[in-house]
């Protein structure tokens, strides 16, 4: 592991023709070695440090305790009764906004690689992927001035006519600060995250399952069915975890719209009985908690990061399954070919090709839309292509 | 046998191209757009205008009406096609609209705010003591050389971590290797580590060597490093990656060593995608709130040192204007209106100067 890549095959080529192994080589090697390990120390420093700081009010008595029965955290038997109802708050705003955000973010995607004409898609795409650029506090202040309001009518009108359902009873919010203002938000804010993963997943689809489809005569619709979504189902999926694991840590546009209560309450539309989130709770408490609140807040904090953790790690290993089963699948269409035909063992391979690439493409762009530069980098290739 | 056959082949009446028959003509969905926007004008003048109404109304009504129109005319399949067309594409503007909207917004309420001596001056009170007058004072001085500070801190330490990494895992790992794979992993879950869980971590960090009341700016700049690092990270190891493998052997055959051949070769080849990720990754931290407010607090004093105490930052002014206001409830939504204002400025010059490497420093000859 210390010494990787070609210093080996350098090392048993003849003396006098090896390139001189300068210091300035093995400085670098550490270097970058060292950088590299940094990754797994911070990431292992991040959990650690949450933990030594969280340990003390997770394991404290919250009932005698004086410091815990005062202030945000007052009047909970222990740290799992405080969390339980934020954690609720958390997956349930996450859920609502996946609901919205996530089949609009899918066609959105689907216009780009399919719908849009070829010259245009490349703006188009870069318009959605501006809305990652924009700071999350700018759409928390957008959400007040605007998305409340808006939604003030349709709150109404909701819970008028469908006030029976449990998600829009109680009694109506007449500022528009409610758990549905907030995941609108919310649901804006993952649409380019999962609208780029999955643009770059359609456009892997390969060319000939495309025109096969509609060479048999498939509408495009037909098409996109057969041909376009089995094909990125694993990549959709995964995109749509990894807008999960964004909803789930955003703070600010959520501390800034909702009039949170700590409590489990699926009602969306109400004023004071809005299911509060972590990462909500952390923001509006932090400033005015002491020091063993504090640690309260960070021990709820410590949660958030395994939970959106597990997430994430989900969405990675579906999509890295995609290219391990591709192989499996190899096996198994090689073994049931006739032995002697090349070009069905030719097809085959086409077909595995392209899976593996999309499966690559996940991960890759998965990434890449963290720093937004699918745009540059596609570029980029079709740069080196020509 | 003809006899069985031709009654049933007898055409009944003229002949129907078969090509065009059953088919709606070329532009029907443009004349079916303009009727609908007319209708749904029309029922909303009825009963009370508004622009958002109107367009939703008119987007239903053109579904419905372009839905059975082509099950009359065409049959079910081709209705589906023409209705999914229809949604993929409203489903395109609906998120336009809120881009839109938030930058139409940051503008119409900021620009009232925004002023030379908005950006020149710190914010808070003088008092005067001959006319015994307390005079507010707006400003966003400290707002934004705490911004300038803090990234630029968190790029420092970023920057080079985020490179060298992506260089060993292109260059000098073996695929398989297992410290490759791991780390390559690990960066892809931090960057789904939530904004906030950074902030206490800086804070739970500084805390423990520090002691407590351990605001400031260096601890934020710590915060949005863990932020940065794998954006840095997954933007270079892309850019390295794209360079051609014929440029190494190239190199190594002419006896040239890997770190010359690494820092001669293959960094100026990627260079411009390199830059380009940097900047993306600078905009992407530059607007995070919640790790900067548990890390460097709030304050309205000018403080331009990172090592001690509270700094003020652009998010987070924006962010206490509208939670903490302070007695001039107008004034301070104001100035957080300005602070984002100032903030999405920042963001679009730093994504436009990634652009402009981009097309720039690109490398020669290949476009």
């Amino acid at each position: 592991m210390s010494k990787p890549g070609p210093s080996s095959p350098q090392q048993r080529a003849p003396k006098g023709m090896r390139a001189k192994a300068r210091p300035a080589d093995r400085i670098f090697l550490g270097l970058s070695t060292g950088s590299a390990a940094s990754i797994m120390v911070i990431l292992a420093g991040v959990a650690l440090f949450l933990i030594i700081q969280a340990v003390p009010a997770i394991m404290a008595d919250w009932q005698n305790n004086p410091e815990l029965n005062e202030g945000p955290t007052s009047g909970y038997a222990n740290f799992w009764t405080y969390v339980g109802p934020l954690i609720f708050g958390t997956l349930f705003a996450s859920a609502i906004a996946l609901i919205i955000g996530a089949p609009i973010a899918i066609g959105i995607a689907l216009f780009i690689s399919h719908y849009a004409p070829r010259r245009l898609a490349g703006i188009l795409g870069y318009l959605v992927d501006l809305l990652a650029a924009v700071p999350s506090i700018v759409f928390g202040l957008w959400g007040i001035i605007v998305i409340r309001p808006f939604l003030l009518p349709l709150s109404d009108w909701l819970n008028t006519y469908l006030g029976w359902i449990p998600f829009f009873g109680g009694t109506v919010s007449t500022t528009g600060s409610t758990i549905l203002a907030g995941a609108v938000v919310l649901a804006v804010m993952i649409l380019p995250i999962i609208t780029s993963i999955s643009r770059e997943i359609f456009l892997q689809t390969p060319r000939l399952h495309e025109e096969a489809a509609l060479a048999l005569g498939a509408t495009k619709w037909e098409m996109i069915k057969m041909a376009v979504f089995p094909y990125g189902r694993s990549g959709v999926i995964s995109a749509t975890l990894l807008g999960l694991g964004r909803a789930l840590g955003e703070t600010m546009a959520i501390a800034l719209i909702i009039s949170p209560a700590i409590l489990v309450s699926v009602r969306m539309l109400t004023e004071g009985e809005n299911s509060q989130t972590i990462a909500a709770n952390i923001a509006l408490n932090f400033p005015i908690a002491t020091t063993l609140q504090r640690e309260a807040l960070i021990g709820t904090g410590l949660l958030l990061f395994v939970i959106s953790l597990a997430v994430n790690m989900l969405a990675r290993i579906i999509a890295g399954r995609a290219g391990k089963s591709a192989l499996k699948k190899r096996k198994k269409m090689l073994a049931q070919l006739p032995p002697s035909d090349p070009s069905t063992v030719l097809a085959v391979d086409d077909v595995l090709a392209g899976r593996a690439t999309a499966a690559q493409a996940t991960t890759g762009a998965a990434a890449a839309i963290d720093g937004d530069e699918t745009e540059t980098s596609k570029e980029e290739r079709e740069g080196n292509d020509a | 046998m003809s006899a069985t056959i031709s009654p049933t082949r007898q055409p009944t009446g003229p002949i129907a191209n078969s090509l065009t028959s059953g088919q709606l003509p070329r532009f029907v969905e443009w004349y079916v757009l303009a009727g609908s926007l007319a209708l749904s004008a029309v029922l909303l003048l009825l009963m009370g205008f508004n622009i958002a109404g109107w367009l939703v109304l008119a987007a239903v009504i053109y579904l419905i009406a372009l839905g059975i129109l082509s099950i009359v005319v065409e049959n079910r399949r081709k209705a589906t096609d023409r209705v999914v067309r229809g949604l993929v594409t409203v489903a395109f503007l609906l998120a336009l609209a809120p881009l839109i909207s938030t930058l139409f917004t940051v503008v119409a309420n900021g620009i009232g705010a925004v002023n030379w001596n908005f950006i020149t001056q710190t914010s808070g009170s003088t008092f005067n003591a001959d006319t015994l007058e307390v005079t507010q004072q707006v400003g966003a001085l400290q707002a934004i050389v705490g911004t300038l500070i803090i990234t630029g801190i968190a790029a420092l330490i970023s920057i080079p971590i985020g490179i060298l990494t992506a260089i060993y895992l292109v260059e000098y790992a073996k695929p398989g290797n297992w410290m490759a794979r791991t780390v390559t992993f690990l960066v892809d879950v931090m960057t789904g580590i939530p904004s906030i869980v950074a902030g206490l971590f800086a804070f739970s960090l500084f805390t423990l060597i520090v002691g407590p009341k351990a605001f400031s700016g260096f601890s934020a700049s710590v915060a949005l490093s863990v932020l940065m690092i794998p954006i840095v990270v997954r933007s270079c190891e892309e850019m390295l990656r794209l360079v051609p493998g014929d440029l190494r052997e190239a190199s190594y055959a002419l006896g040239v060593s890997k770190f010359s051949t690494i820092t001669k070769i293959v960094l100026p080849t990627a260079i411009a995608g390199i830059v380009t990720g940097i900047m993306l990754a600078i905009a992407r931290v530059i607007g995070e709130t919640a790790p900067i407010f548990m890390a460097a607090s709030f304050t309205d004093n000018f403080n331009a040192n990172p090592f001690e105490g509270p700094m003020q930052t652009l998010p987070v002014m924006a962010y206490t204007g509208y939670k903490f206001p302070g007695q001039d409830i107008a004034a301070s939504n104001d100035s957080a209106w300005g602070a984002a204002l100032l903030l999405v400025i920042l963001v679009v010059i730093l994504n436009l100067i990634a652009r402009v490497v981009a097309k720039v420093f690109a490398p020669k000859g290949s476009r």
